[in-house]
């Protein structure tokens, strides 16, 4: 039976599924899994790219004591842990108003819902070039805005090292704010009527329904929308490279920015793959985690 | 019973006021930004640069005119003695104390984005199909564990993948070609074309295929005939998600191209160095860099959601 139905129907199922997977799975331990071994290697080693030539000497753990205990590694991590606190808050408390706000279903809420999730999808590189124009202090439109509804003109955004940390966090806020909010409108959405329903049998006030149903039944979905933005943002690299470089001096200087710096201008490849590792293993500790509240999203 | 119960879901008229007031005015603020670049592009680099910045200006094509050309400075005098301008544009560069010098890299580098995009994108849904197919449908061994390493390969910092990544290719002479800004960008977008694309095959009933290969259909055949027809705008979703994340990405264009396969996310900051600030120039590139994205989300607005959630959350 066996034979003659495969003769019937060409190739097996398992053969297919091989045939259908494999490329994908090539392609991906070349380009991903070969060079993060390649990248822990070198990582043990004081090699340098911009000198081929030069003997390769293994220097053990030497290159991760150095990272661990460079004060500018440290000063780039508190740079990256501010960035990732505030514009992670802002972003939280941005999207949840504007999703429970949307979630009212005012008529012409889906046009303004899309119009507000267009600054999501653009480059990130592009996005930090044109709004380096708008904090130009001579002529930005910014400092025009603030003073227009009452604030001060006369500060420079991102020659200002208060200032330019708050800069980049703004730019990423306008950017993914809309993200929050068109996940957390569907976590509103997900939750079952039945729950209100019962709520308001039991004469709940507003503030109670909100604590008790609304914020408990959207907990995974806002866990999911942090974990997807301190991933992202713990990697941020092309909008602050284009909006601050990193500066003034070394006040925005992120992680990605730190890396980029060792790696392609100072070329010291050993040194930066050990930071790589470090900064891979922080995030793919975090991925993990997110995988698992995906999975939990999912089942609603 | 539910029939006559009040349906305590329904906000009150007056809460929907506020709730469009706000977010309204949230749109119409978060807005500005693409407003502002657009007008930009339309003005002249005076007007560009004037304070208080003007919201009304006279309309001026000198931006594209720049984007498009280079030019050099000539003094008043020898100006004088050229012939009198062909072109339009002639004209209006003439107007700048310049002449004309010759066209700009501008259009290699958006025909690079294109070309790079619709490439990556192309092989990236080709490959993800087949495998979102077989995760789909087929009994795989550790199937999970293989979903979750092809998630996972998305998660990584592309400066720290641009490391190997970058003596790879000038092992093989990949650096600064399309071929090898191609494949990266494909291999970046497999995780999320897989995982896309498998929410959109699990949601066909398999009854289909079954029906068909019932006919004597064999498991491709259906595959080809059924499926695909079936999943097409799941793979049209996917398409655009892929192209606007080559057409978006900067990080490995900075790092591993140079010239020839330069894209224009890297190229459009460097159009602002280029005699003075010019604004309108670096606007006009802007404009014309973004106009296609915006499209896109206009089009895929229903999908954004599972897109950036790799598929997981739909409604």
């Amino acid at each position: 039976m066996n034979t003659s139905k495969s003769a019937r129907h060409g190739l097996s199922d398992r053969a297919l599924a091989w045939i259908f997977i494999l490329p994908t799975v090539v392609l991906l331990l070349a380009f991903n899994i070969f060079p993060l071994f390649w990248t822990i290697y070198l990582s043990f080693t004081n090699y340098r790219a911009n000198r081929p030539n030069l003997d390769v000497d293994w220097v053990g753990l030497a290159n991760y004591v150095h990272v661990l205990t460079n004060e500018d590694v440290w000063a780039s991590m508190q740079a990256t842990a501010h960035f990732l606190c505030w514009s992670i808050t802002l972003q939280i408390l941005i999207g949840f108003g504007l999703a429970l706000l949307l979630n009212r279903r005012f008529r012409s809420h889906s046009f303004w819902s899309t119009a507000i999730l267009l600054p999501m999808m653009l480059a990130p590189a592009v996005v930090g070039t044109f709004w380096k124009y708008f904090f130009e202090p001579q002529y930005g439109i910014f400092n025009y805005l603030v003073g227009m509804v009452g604030g001060p003109t006369d500060f420079t955004m991102l020659g200002d090292g208060d200032l330019s940390p708050w800069a980049i966090i703004l730019v990423d806020t306008w950017m993914w704010a809309p993200y929050v909010m068109l996940l957390l409108l569907a976590g509103l959405r997900s939750i079952p009527p039945y729950l209100y329903e019962a709520a308001e049998i039991d004469r709940a006030s507003e503030w109670t329904k909100f604590w008790r149903v609304t914020l408990p039944m959207v907990m995974p979905f806002i866990v999911l929308a942090v974990l997807f933005r301190a991933i992202e943002n713990f990697k941020m690299f092309d909008l602050v490279d284009q909006l601050t470089n990193g500066g003034p001096g070394s006040i925005t200087q992120l992680a990605s920015i730190t890396l980029k710096r060792e790696a392609f201008e100072k070329w010291r490849t050993g040194y930066s793959s050990a930071l790589a590792i470090i900064l891979f293993v922080s995030i793919y500790g975090m991925s993990m985690v997110a995988v698992r509240f995906l999975d939990r999203v999912k089942q609603r | 019973m539910n029939t006559t119960v009040h349906h305590p879901l329904e906000p009150s008229t007056g809460s929907k006021w506020f709730a469009a007031v706000v977010v309204i005015g949230y749109a119409l603020v978060s807005l500005i930004p693409l407003v502002w670049i657009v007008m930009t592009s339309l003005r002249t680099p005076q007007d560009a640069i004037a304070y208080p910045p003007k919201v009304v200006a006279q309309i001026s094509a000198i931006g594209y005119v720049d984007l498009f050309t280079t030019r050099s400075r000539v003094g008043v005098e020898e100006l004088a003695k050229l012939p009198p301008p062909t072109t339009w544009y002639e004209k209006l560069i003439r107007e700048q104390q310049m002449i004309l010098a010759g066209p700009s890299r501008f259009v290699d580098r958006y025909s690079n984005s294109l070309i790079i995009g619709f490439g990556s994108t192309f092989l990236s849904v080709v490959l993800g199909t087949l495998a979102a197919y077989g995760f789909s449908r087929f009994r795989v061994p550790a199937k999970n564990d293989l979903l979750f390493f092809i998630l996972s390969t998305r998660m990584m910092p592309p400066i720290a993948v641009a490391i190997p990544i970058y003596l790879m290719f000038r092992q093989v002479d990949l650096t600064d070609t399309h071929t090898g800004l191609m494949l990266l960008y494909t291999v970046v977008n497999l995780s999320l074309s897989v995982w896309l694309l498998k929410g959109f095959m699990d949601e066909i009933p398999r009854e289909y295929e079954e029906a068909a290969m019932v006919d004597g259909y064999t498991r491709l055949q259906a595959f080809v005939k059924v499926v695909l027809p079936q999943a097409s705008t799941g793979i049209a979703t996917t398409a655009i998600f892929c192209l606007i994340f080559a057409w978006n990405e900067y990080a490995f264009a900075l790092l591993l191209t140079s010239g020839a396969a330069q894209t224009s996310p890297p190229f459009i900051p460097t159009i602002i160095g280029e005699g003075g600030l010019d604004w309108p120039a670096m606007a006009a590139g802007t404009t014309l860099f973004l106009l296609p994205v915006l499209f896109f989300t206009i089009l895929l607005r229903k999908h954004l959601l599972r897109g950036v959630t790799f598929g997981a959350v739909r409604k």
